[in-house]
């Protein structure tokens, strides 16, 4: 046999959203309630005492952030926990010793990812129909977007699940590190809403510019320009190739 | 018979500088079964896993059907099923779905009739719908044959297959295993039981320190292991062996204090009474006539340790 083994891909992908299958419950009412929790603290309570920022109600204001938010979180589990647990478990045995190649392991396995990431947006967009108007400037760079994002923060996790060595070090990135980026990178406020120097200290931080474009693809306007968010998804998604490509090429905690 | 897995001059160090392998070389043929006897550490789990992809080699080549390892992976991987030492299986997962991923996994087409055979022959059919953190130790140690062989491989790798597992299943063990052969594939197994060796292999390794000391027929070691030493303490001393006891080979020891005879247990006359009623006949006395056997055991435990030795 030579080739690509497409079969592989197919089998590794069922078997992760099979895995996803077995926690839906949680899986897909977690984002339901917590995005419900969100609208009725920030947009129903606090909300109303709020102006408009940039002219959008703030209720509407934060969907993009709260998807955003969940499909960081979703996707760098998700994806770390994947190739995480065959090593943990030591099944990875047979992925190693399988004429599967580096390319069809990080496509199936951050596919099946990105695929849960994209359900639990989907969900999240379509909860906050129920809560607020919201309009939609190019409901295609939206689809767009998110399925960059997934894919980015997906091979993310799958770095992180190969460089993990603990069930601690698993988490201690997301929750850590993604988390307080993603709520100090305006999320739920416009950078311009802050005083200098943080509004400057605040361009360094990424994620600013992913929930800026992923805004933009809503209400045609961000606190950047949408030409900087795509830089900066061009980025991560090269980075995180590379990295991939180096741990498979030296076998980095997979293969002595 | 042609070779199905070729190794030329297999190293491997680890980071650590430590060498688990020094340069093996074996051929092993199709169809037959080999042994891979060693203590732990000598390097059989190595051995294994570089050849089945899992580690890489530092130096030296591999084939497995023709196809290089590194070059040809996809060849030489797909012509591979292997059963690792651990148990280590996807726990919430119903037994026949974890040996159709399994199948998938290597890219071979579906076929629920050969996954049905595969189950059935290790009677795993009955409970393919089960969990396999509901199984037994020895069942998940099945369905990991099961896995391994789901692809439908040329070569069958089983890493101490009956390691921790008791007397009665590892009789079961034997008895699948000698199943198995019968449908044409080759199997290598490692173990670090003689018994094991003994009962199923066709041609038995010796590694130790990384280095392959023994690769014989197991016939040929068998041969040897018939072979018995009569060893007879005499009441004086001889300074040479008589000439009227030519026809037993006898060989003097401990300075003449002993002869020693070496006979065949299994031939029809071992010339055990007929040499000791010549040694009364001539008038050599004797204090005491003791009888040993030669076994794998013996040969495997001298080996190893003059390789300690050196």
């Amino acid at each position: 046999m030579s080739g690509f083994n497409h079969r592989a891909i197919w089998s590794i992908y069922k078997f992760e959203l099979h895995r996803f299958r077995r926690t839906w419950l949680t899986g897909l009412l977690v984002p339901v309630i917590t995005t419900s929790l969100y609208f009725v603290v920030f947009g129903g309570a606090i909300g109303s005492r709020m102006t408009q920022i940039d002219g959008i109600p703030y209720a509407a204001f934060i969907v993009p952030g709260l998807i955003m938010m969940s499909m960081f979180t979703e996707s760098i589990f998700n994806a770390s926990f994947g190739i995480y647990m065959p090593k943990f478990t030591g099944t990875i045995y047979e992925l190693l010793s399988a004429p599967v190649s580096a390319v069809e392991t990080v496509i199936a396995y951050v596919g099946a990812a990105a695929t849960k990431s994209l359900i639990v947006g989907s969900i999240i967009f379509l909860t906050a129909h129920l809560f607020v108007d919201l309009p939609v400037a190019h409901p295609l760079a939206m689809a767009g977007f998110m399925i960059l994002i997934a894919v980015s923060f997906c091979l993310f996790g799958f770095i992180l699940g190969i460089w993990a060595q603990s069930f601690e070090q698993l988490q201690v990135i997301p929750l850590l590190i993604v988390m307080p980026m993603t709520f100090l990178g305006g999320a739920f406020y416009s950078i311009h809403m802050l005083a200098e120097p943080w509004r400057t200290i605040t361009l360094f931080n990424p994620i600013v510019y992913l929930i800026s474009g992923f805004r933009w693809t809503f209400f045609g306007r961000g606190d950047v320009g949408i030409e900087f968010s795509l830089l900066f998804i061009a980025g991560m998604l090269a980075l995180c190739l590379g990295i991939i490509g180096w741990m498979f090429r030296t076998g980095y905690r997979l293969k002595k | 018979m042609a070779s199905i897995i070729s190794i030329t001059g297999l190293t491997k160090s680890y980071a650590s500088g430590f060498q688990a392998l020094k340069g093996v070389d074996l051929d092993i043929e199709e169809g037959e079964i080999f042994a891979l006897l060693g203590p732990n550490g000598a390097g059989k789990t190595t051995m294994i896993s570089i050849v089945c992809g899992n580690v890489r080699p530092s130096g030296g080549r591999v084939t497995v059907a023709g196809h290089d390892i590194i070059t040809d992976y996809r060849g030489s991987r797909s012509a591979i099923g292997l059963v690792p030492q651990e148990l280590s299986t996807d726990q919430f997962e119903r037994v026949i779905d974890t040996v159709t991923f399994s199948r998938g996994l290597f890219g071979k087409p579906r076929n629920d009739a050969y996954i049905e055979k595969v189950l059935r022959d290790l009677s795993l059919w009955d409970k393919r719908n089960n969990k396999i953190l509901e199984l037994s130790g020895g069942m998940k140690r099945r369905v990991m044959i099961a896995k391994a062989l789901s692809h439908e491989p040329r070569v069958l790798f089983l890493d101490e297959p009956t390691a921790g597992v008791d007397v009665e299943l590892r009789r079961d063990m034997w008895k699948l295993i000698g199943e198995l052969r019968l449908t044409g594939v080759t199997i290598i197994l490692t173990t670090h039981y003689i018994e094991e060796a003994e009962e199923m292999a066709d041609r038995v390794g010796v590694i130790n320190k990384g280095e392959l000391v023994l690769v014989e027929e197991k016939a040929t070691l068998m041969k040897k292991l018939g072979k018995k030493t009569l060893t007879v303490t005499l009441s004086e001393p001889l300074s040479a062996v008589p000439p009227e006891l030519g026809e037993w080979h006898v060989t003097l020891k401990s300075d003449g204090h002993e002869i020693e005879y070496v006979f065949d247990t299994r031939a029809e006359r071992t010339g055990v009474s007929t040499l000791l009623r010549k040694l009364g006949d001539l008038g050599i006395g004797y204090k005491d006539l003791n009888t040993q056997q030669s076994s794998l055991e013996d040969i495997f435990v001298s080996l190893v340790h003059r390789e300690k030795a050196a």
